[in-house]
This record gives C-alpha cells, sequence and structure tokens, in this order.
C-alpha cells in the first residue's frame, strides 16, 4: 500500500509539474511582448525596459522557467499584466464561486445519474433501458451552450420561474448548476449501468440469491457496494469536465467565478492571469483524481491483495 | 521448398487483411437500424448544405444586406439577424468550418495519436513507457482547457484551431491503439508471420493495421463529434474563429450575448439545432458502426 501511494502521489506531483512547464512555454513561445501590453503599444523604451525589468522578462529563459516554478511552488504565481493585481489573489475572488457552483452540480449529477443507471441495469434491453441509455447519450453529447440557451428560453423567459442570469440568491444556482451536471450525470448514469451489469454477473450474486437473501438486499449490499468503484472513478474524472466547463457555463450565467473572470483576460491575453488560471484548474483536476485513487484502493480489497502478494 | 512457404506467407498475409465486401455488409447492417439510417440523413444533409448552399445563396457569409432582422421570407429563407446577415448562409458557412475542422483536427489526431499508439504497443519496452507516460501527462489537463489556454496565447484563427485542437486530441486514441496493438502483437498470426520472417513493417501494415481498423473508424466517427463541439466552444467564448466568419458557436453566443435572443429566439435556436443535431447523428452512427463492425462485441453503452 504504501508503495502505491508513494506511486501515485509521485505521478501526481509530475503531472502538475508537467502543467507548469507546459504552461510557461506555451505563454513563452506566444508572439508578442508582454511588455508592451502591460504599456501600452507606442510606449518609449525606457518604460518598456522598466516594465521588462519589473515583471523579470529581461533575465534568460531558463531563470525565467526556473524562477516561474520556484515562486509557484511558494504559491506566488505573478501578476497580472494589465491591473498588476497577483494572480493568487484573482483566483481567490473567483474560487469559492466556482467550487459551490461545482459541488451543486456533481452532487446533483450523482442524485441524477446513480438511479437512472440503477434502473437501466435491473431492465437491461428493454424499451426502459433504450430510452434511458438514448437520453444519456443526448446529455453525454449535447454542449453546456446549446442546453443553456435551451432552458433559459423556457424556464427563464418563458415561464419566468427563474433569473435569466445573475449570482447571490439560492434561485440562480439552480439553471447553472443543472447545465453543468448534465454531462457528468450521464457518463455517471452509463458507468452506474455498465457496472452493476457486471456486478450482477458475478457468482457471489448469485450465491447471495441462492442463499434466499431478498433482492433488496443483495441489490444494495451486495451488488451496489462492489459496483461503486468505477462509479467513483467517472465521478472523479467528470470533475474535470466541471471545471473547463465553468468558463461556459459561468459566462452564459455570468457567474463571478474563476472561469467568467479570466475570460477578458483570454481576450487581452493576460498571460499571467491565463497560466494561473490553468494551472489552478488542472491541479485541482489532479488533485482530485489523486483522492479518488487513493481512496478506490483503500475501498478495494483486491488492490491491497495484490500489494500483499 | 520456398514456394511453399511463399504460399503460406500469402495466406498469412490474407488472414490479417479485411475480407472484399465487407464495406457492403456495414452499409447494410447500417441501413437497417432506423437510428443509424436517420444520422446518415441527417449528416448528408448538413454536408450537402455546407457544400452547396453557399454556392447557390444569393448572398455571401460577410455581407451585411439591409434587411435587419427580417423574418423568413423568399428572400431569406430562414431571415436575417440584427446584423443583417442572411441566416441560412452564415448556417451552412458555419457547416463548412464544424466539418472543416473536424475532419481535419481528426485527420492530425489519427496520424499523430495512431503513429504514437502503434509504435507504443507494437514495439513496447521503453518507447511504450515514454511515450504512454507522455500520454498521461497530456490526460493531466481537463478537457478543453488546453486548448483555451493555446488560442488564448496565439489568438483567433482556423489554423491556430486546428493547431490547438490537434495538439490536445491525440491522446485519447493514442492509448486506444496502443492497447489494441498490445494485444494483436500476441496473436497467432503475427507471430507466425514473425517467426517465416516478414519484416516489421510489412506486419504493421499487413497484419496489425488491418485489424486496428475497425476500432479506428468508430473512434473517429464519435471523436470528430468532440472535435465539432470543442471548436463551437472556442468560437463561443469568442477565441475561435476570427470575424466575419461565422461559426455555429459564435452563431449562438452573438445573441445571447447581446440579449437579441429574447425577441428573436430562433437565431440561437436554429445553430444550436444544426450543431447538437450534427453531433448527436455523429454518436449514433459511431455506436451504430461499433455493431456492424464487430457483432461479436457487446455493446455496454
Amino acid at each position: 500500500m504504501a508503495r502505491f501511494l508513494f506511486q501515485r502521489i509521485g505521478l501526481a506531483l509530475l503531472s502538475i509539474w508537467a502543467v507548469c512547464t507546459i504552461t510557461f512555454f506555451i505563454a513563452f513561445l506566444a508572439p508578442g511582448d508582454p511588455a508592451e501590453l502591460a504599456a501600452g503599444q507606442h510606449s518609449d523604451p525606457a518604460t518598456l525596459a522598466h516594465i521588462r525589468h519589473e515583471f523579470g522578462l529581461d533575465k534568460p529563459p531558463l531563470t525565467r522557467y526556473g524562477l516561474y516554478l520556484w515562486n509557484a511552488a511558494h504559491g506566488d504565481l505573478g501578476k497580472s499584466y494589465y491591473t498588476r493585481e497577483p494572480v493568487t489573489a484573482f483566483l481567490k475572488r473567483g474560487l469559492p464561486n466556482t467550487a459551490l457552483l461545482a459541488t451543486a452540480a456533481i452532487g446533483l449529477a450523482l442524485v441524477v445519474g446513480i438511479p437512472i443507471g440503477l434502473i437501466a441495469a435491473l431492465k437491461p434491453n428493454t424499451f426502459l433501458d433504450r430510452f434511458l441509455m438514448a437520453t444519456v447519450l443526448v446529455g453525454v453529447t449535447l454542449p453546456s451552450f446549446v442546453l443553456a440557451p435551451v432552458l433559459i428560453l423556457i424556464f427563464a423567459l418563458r415561464l419566468g420561474w427563474l433569473p435569466v442570469a445573475g449570482w447571490g440568491d439560492p434561485e440562480n444556482l439552480v439553471l447553472p448548476a443543472i447545465v453543468l451536471a448534465a454531462r457528468p450525470a450521464a457518463l455517471i448514469a452509463r458507468m452506474t449501468r455498465a457496472s452493476m451489469l457486471e456486478t450482477l454477473r458475478q457468482d457471489y450474486i448469485r450465491t447471495a440469491r441462492a442463499k434466499g437473501l431478498s433482492p433488496a438486499t443483495v441489490l444494495v449490499k451486495h451488488a451496489l457496494k462492489n459496483a461503486f468503484l468505477p462509479v467513483l472513478t467517472t465521478t472523479g474524472v467528470s470533475f474535470g469536465y466541471l471545471l473547463s466547463g465553468s468558463f461556459v457555463v459561468e459566462t452564459i450565467f455570468t457567474v463571478p467565478g474563476v472561469g467568467y473572470q479570466s475570460i477578458n483576460s483570454l481576450f487581452q491575453r493576460d498571460y499571467s492571469l491565463i497560466q494561473g488560471t490553468t494551472l489552478l484548474l488542472a491541479t485541482i483536476f489532479v488533485v482530485t483524481n489523486l483522492i479518488i485513487d487513493l481512496l478506490s484502493a483503500a475501498l478495494d480489497p483486491r488492490v491491497k491483495a495484490l500489494e500483499g502478494a | 521448398m520456398s514456394v511453399v512457404l511463399e504460399q503460406e506467407r500469402e495466406e498469412i498475409m490474407e488472414l490479417g487483411a479485411a475480407g472484399p465486401g465487407l464495406g457492403r455488409q456495414v452499409w447494410r447492417h447500417l441501413l437497417r437500424n432506423p437510428l443509424a439510417a436517420a444520422s446518415l440523413a441527417v449528416l448528408a444533409f448538413i454536408v450537402l448544405m455546407a457544400v452547396f448552399y453557399p454556392l447557390l445563396s444569393p448572398y455571401r457569409y460577410d455581407h451585411q444586406t439591409s434587411d435587419y432582422s427580417a423574418p423568413a421570407s423568399a428572400r431569406h429563407w430562414l431571415g436575417t439577424d440584427d446584423s443583417g446577415y442572411d441566416t441560412l448562409t452564415r448556417l451552412a458557412v458555419g457547416a463548412r468550418i464544424s466539418l472543416t475542422v473536424g475532419i481535419g483536427v481528426e485527420a492530425i489526431v489519427l496520424l499523430v495519436g495512431g503513429l504514437v499508439g502503434l509504435v507504443a504497443g507494437f514495439y513496447g519496452k521503453w518507447l511504450d513507457v515514454g511515450l504512454m507516460r507522455l500520454t498521461d501527462m497530456m490526460f493531466a489537463f481537463p478537457d478543453i482547457l488546453l486548448a483555451i489556454l493555446i488560442m488564448a496565447i496565439k489568438g483567433p484563427s482556423l489554423l491556430n484551431i486546428f493547431i490547438a485542437l490537434g495538439i490536445t486530441g491525440w491522446p485519447g486514441l493514442a492509448r486506444l491503439i496502443r492497447g489494441q496493438a498490445l494485444s494483436l502483437r500476441g496473436r497467432e498470426y503475427v507471430e507466425a508471420a514473425r517467426a517465416l520472417g516478414v519484416p516489421n513493417s510489412r506486419i504493421i501494415l499487413r497484419h496489425i493495421l488491418p485489424n486496428l481498423l475497425s476500432p479506428i473508424i468508430v473512434a473517429a466517427t464519435i471523436d470528430i463529434a468532440g472535435v465539432i463541439i470543442a471548436e463551437a466552444t472556442l468560437s463561443f467564448l469568442g477565441i475561435g474563429v476570427q470575424d466575419p466568419m461565422p461559426s455555429w458557436g459564435k452563431m449562438i453566443s452573438v445573441p445571447l450575448e447581446s440579449g437579441y435572443y429574447r425577441s428573436h429566439p430562433e437565431l440561437v435556436v436554429y445553430p444550436a439545432l444544426c450543431l447538437s443535431l450534427t453531433v448527436l447523428a455523429l454518436n449514433f452512427l459511431g455506436d451504430a458502426l461499433r455493431d456492424a463492425l464487430d457483432p461479436r462485441l457487446e455493446k455496454t453503452a
């Protein structure tokens, strides 16, 4: 177990390093001079030189890369080329809202996805199963910016039940959470179905039934418990979709989260803010998947047995 | 003796290759499946619209007519938007963009992902370890985030969309192909071919690739839908195609942002419908192709 733990954490750290490196070099290879972005296009050479010095742009590339890694490891992601605001402060403002929305969405996805998958698995290849799985495919496929306008048109503009956009009140959370939850819910439903079908075929399920346990006990205590692990993994991966989906969904519903905040920096090519946002979202993604992996290993006796052998 | 060996070699090679008439079988299989037939019809319609409508239309996609916010009429079949653009013309050019990006990027993905997967799976050892580590690292970026980063920094343009989506798209396919190549490498007929002294390049070309064709066709069909959505997402965010070029993603975002969709919801609904139908059709077609190409394969989703 210790070796597995060590390996998995090492891989996560390596991934975060890779993300740091890739974001740094993409920004480094970008056309245009960041100092000009900060100073405005027709600044005199003295101002440009001053700004280059202020942002450390006058240092050789490898030194800059080293400094970037060192500072990032110490929680300093530089500052915005436009506003001079520290990137971490910028991210801290948006993160609580993004986190709230993502948590609501993943909760909703689990509550909706698992029952759909279960119902489909209990009636495999019936009309109900096919109908549910077709719905699920629609949920997996449709992008949020198609789903969102449709829901806004129906529930906000026609029926007037919910606000079109905005943030702060609980009812503001409903539509963005539904839109953001659609894809993860569909993925979770699909995985629940596949995993349940696989589990229900196992010998120990037949044994449990044969010894006269009630169908409900077999389902909950024997099948569901064992079918849950792949669902857990899917949930972790879905979290990644949620995070990058936040750019689109937060923009549509004007949720002041990390994604919506950085939209402007995308147009302004505010490299440090873009880098910081990417790094934050990718790190959350990597850490979430690390936790999920460790959790599955802790819950799955087979992983432990493998380690003992 | 050598003649016999030569014959055996040919026979072994034939076994590896797909038999004749497979295309027709698959076609018949697809047409029997109502969902697949409907998907084919939708895709045919979108392709025809993309190819021919911009040629037939009296308007250019970048031509602002003097009809603003016109309703559907004989002059403008689907009306115009608040800038005077003919909606149908822009939808059709949007279809061109979607299909070009979808097919073009998928070609890059097949080339890069296919090569990486094949090399990793077939040659194994340190090459496999190195390439798969690289693939794992690409997976550290959630979904479309890396593409957003690349587009934001390189700036909006069609060429940059190809670069961004090509760079981010290949790891999934590489993993799939590596797994398949790994299992094919151990098959008896491959070992037999190797024992007969067939060079690696021929083994890959005659025995590995033909067997990879089915999973690649299925994956590519579904992947194209993903690429089309990715392009629409970038254009929706405003970092995809440049003005005045239309894209379904941008056609959804512009009225949404200006609030104009409140009085004219159809301006959002048309591109949304085109995009949804196209990606759904590709997904259903991919699923149907999986069944058609390998009836033994159990459908799990």
